[in-house]
């Protein structure tokens, strides 16, 4: 194997500037949103009693899933020994840190009392998946960033092994947990199963790599460094089968859903008559996020151009993807008395309406740009990214 | 100066019954708590609800509870805050309809404090879940959570606070059954309410105590609870649905 040299982004040049700059404005709007939602109180958001998480927290899930799955990467180099993937483990390891912040930074700031983040970090119930999230995700960083630092010190390698299987054991857990935040709601048809642990962690896999697919290739582009396109086309071949993954788990979500009587109306909601949840399900999370890409990416004539689109649709479709499960799920009724029509002045026995408003969708995008800002500063002050990736 | 009266009155309860006048209200009085006592798990507050005794354009259970716990509505129905609603139920099969109040059911499980990451969610001894509003963070997992849709998140700044139900913007509420009601020896607001107009059709009392007409009615008529295949144990209980 050739040596790997890593090097420094350059700061300062134009286009670092630039977007840092950029990142900056958008995470400095996000702020604001966030100060106006605060002030005003939720009223002022689309959430309401009925849809009680809204575009924030879809945003926050898809940051945090996509998080896990953005260590892959390492993983695959570390845990399973794939040599071509080992260049990139430390860029793997700092976009979770990353992704993982972002998410936080939103799932936190959309708190009815982000002043209280003291108290959760103090007060554990530790009946409530919740609880332990904040224990994993804590657990999170402090392992991911020891794994960092025992694949950029000579003088760690010795516990390399130990953290890269550590890290790759925990984000399978983690993403167990964030599964189980719907998985243990008996409340809502929708939720309430087993499987959504294991979608999430499906989910995580095709979401976090088609992330890190983009993140390398912009800064690779951005800054004049090669790239082999062998080594993005193995990632798009990988991303497809995650596609695949990502798609049985939701094929078995809806097939057991569908068999249990109980469930047909919230399948029906979903699968059929739910207007822009069904549109997004099938349109949007399967075909452009799922079937299209697996097609462009198994394809023989796949190039870096077909696999960065392909990556992109991915990110769309599991935005969606994520919108149908937490809006969708919510804005069917809850069923306090099977088989009675219901109505009340409380939105009971109807579809509850959601629309995201404008501070909510600036708030999720500021989260992309604190991941975008964590990465771009650790890739400009830590060398995590090989001088080259071309081929030998 | 009030706690000190209720104190005395509580000390001497037991002579107070020889005293003709008076008797109901002093009799009433010696089942409150007293004054920095706990909620004791020999209690188990609950409903009983006839749906064949409520009225559906009737809404004087709401009211009072809007009224006893500061609930100002600002006419947006998807935010504004209920502890307790009245659903209009029909079967779509014969047609029977009947308007049932829903709130807090107060289970004996309550998903919401199993969810409830710091605690906040809580249930009492005596079975009253509540929410501490000074460790809520406002996550709404707990709406999430509950299959009665039975809390409201305070969506607004709060104005026309009740000093036994002090309320807070970013933070989830819902019935409390009244504890600070059912602590100095009264019934809820809506069992008063629902009393005064001649129907009743709610009862509140002791599900523990044997001896309670609440426990003697569920002992001896049918009733039934709202997604009892839940497993929840909810100390609310229906007749008529």
């Amino acid at each position: 194997m050739k040596r790997i040299t890593f090097r420094e982004l350059t700061p300062m040049t134009t286009g670092w500037l630039a977007l840092m700059g950029a990142l900056l404005v958008v995470a400095a709007i996000a702020g604001a949103a966030v100060l106006y939602m605060e002030h005003q109180g939720h009223w002022v958001t689309g959430m309401t009693n009925q849809v009680v998480w809204g575009t924030p927290h879809v945003f926050a899930i898809f940051l945090i899933v996509a998080a896990s799955g953005a260590l892959n990467v390492a993983s695959i180099g570390s845990v399973f020994g794939r040599e071509p993937y080992q260049p990139l483990g430390r860029l793997s390891g700092l976009l979770a840190i990353a992704l993982l912040a972002g998410g936080l930074a939103v799932l936190v700031l959309d708190l009815g009392r982000p002043d209280r983040l003291i108290v959760a970090m103090t007060h554990f119930n530790f009946k409530s998946i919740f609880a332990w999230n904040v224990i994993l995700y804590s657990g999170f960083f402090a392992i991911v960033g020891a794994y960092l630092w025992t694949m950029m010190d000579w003088k760690m390698k010795g516990y390399y092994k130990g953290a890269a299987v550590t890290a790759f054991v925990w984000r399978l857990v983690l993403t167990t947990g964030t599964g189980s935040i719907f998985g243990f709601l008996m409340a809502r048809d929708a939720y309430n199963s087993a499987v959504m642990a294991p979608l999430f962690i499906a989910m995580s896999f095709a979401f976090g790599l088609a992330a890190f697919i983009l993140v390398v290739m912009g800064a690779y582009a951005g800054s004049g460094r090669p790239v082999a396109p062998e080594l993005v086309t193995r990632m798009g071949r990988l991303l497809g089968l995650f596609c695949a993954a990502n798609l049985y788990f939701v094929a078995v979500q809806h097939l057991t859903a569908l068999y249990m009587a109980d469930r047909g109306a919230v399948e029906a909601f979903i699968l059929a008559d739910g207007g822009i949840y069904t549109l997004l399900f099938w349109g949007v999370q399967v075909a452009l996020g799922g079937l299209v890409p697996m097609a462009i990416l198994f394809s023989k004539n796949a190039t870096r151009c077909t696999v960065r689109f392909a990556a992109i649709l991915v990110m769309i479709g599991g935005f969606a993807q994520v919108y149908v499960i937490l809006i969708g799920g919510q804005a069917f009724p809850l069923n306090l008395f099977p088989g009675m029509e219901v109505s009340s002045s409380f939105q009971d026995g109807v579809v509850g309406t959601y629309a995201p408003s404008l501070p909510e969708v600036l708030l999720g995008i500021g989260g992309f740009a604190v991941a975008g800002l964590i990465t771009l500063v650790g890739a400009t002050f830590l060398r995590i990214l090989p001088d080259s990736l071309a081929a030998d | 100066m009030t706690e000190t009266t209720r104190r005395d009155l509580l000390k001497g309860a037991a002579g107070a019954v020889v005293l003709a006048p008076g008797l109901t209200l002093i009799a009433a009085k010696a089942q409150a708590r007293a004054p920095g006592s706990a909620a004791s798990a020999a209690n188990r507050f609950g409903l009983l609800i006839d749906t064949g005794k409520c009225d559906s354009g009737c809404t004087a259970c709401v009211d009072a509870c809007k009224t006893e716990m500061g609930l100002t509505g600002h006419d947006r129905p998807a935010t504004d805050v209920q502890y307790i609603r009245k659903v209009n139920v029909k079967d779509p099969a014969t047609g029977a309809a009947h308007s049932v109040p829903v709130m807090c059911q107060h289970c004996a499980k309550p998903p919401c404090v199993d969810v409830c990451p710091t605690g906040a969610s809580m249930k009492r001894a005596d079975g009253i879940v509540l929410v501490d509003r000074h460790i809520c963070i406002g996550c709404r997992y707990c709406m999430m959570a509950c299959p009665y849709k039975a809390r409201s998140f305070a969506h607004e700044d709060q104005t026309n606070q009740r000093e036994a139900n002090p309320r807070g913007k970013g933070c989830v509420e819902a019935c409390t059954l009244c504890a600070h009601r059912i602590d100095a020896g009264a019934k809820p607001a809506c069992v008063e309410a629902c009393a005064a107009t001649g129907k009743a059709a709610i009862l509140f009392g002791d599900l523990a105590d044997p001896n309670s007409e609440l426990s003697r009615r569920v002992a001896a008529e049918a009733s039934t609870r709202i997604r009892a295949d839940l497993g929840t144990g909810p100390a609310v209980r229906y007749q008529g649905i």
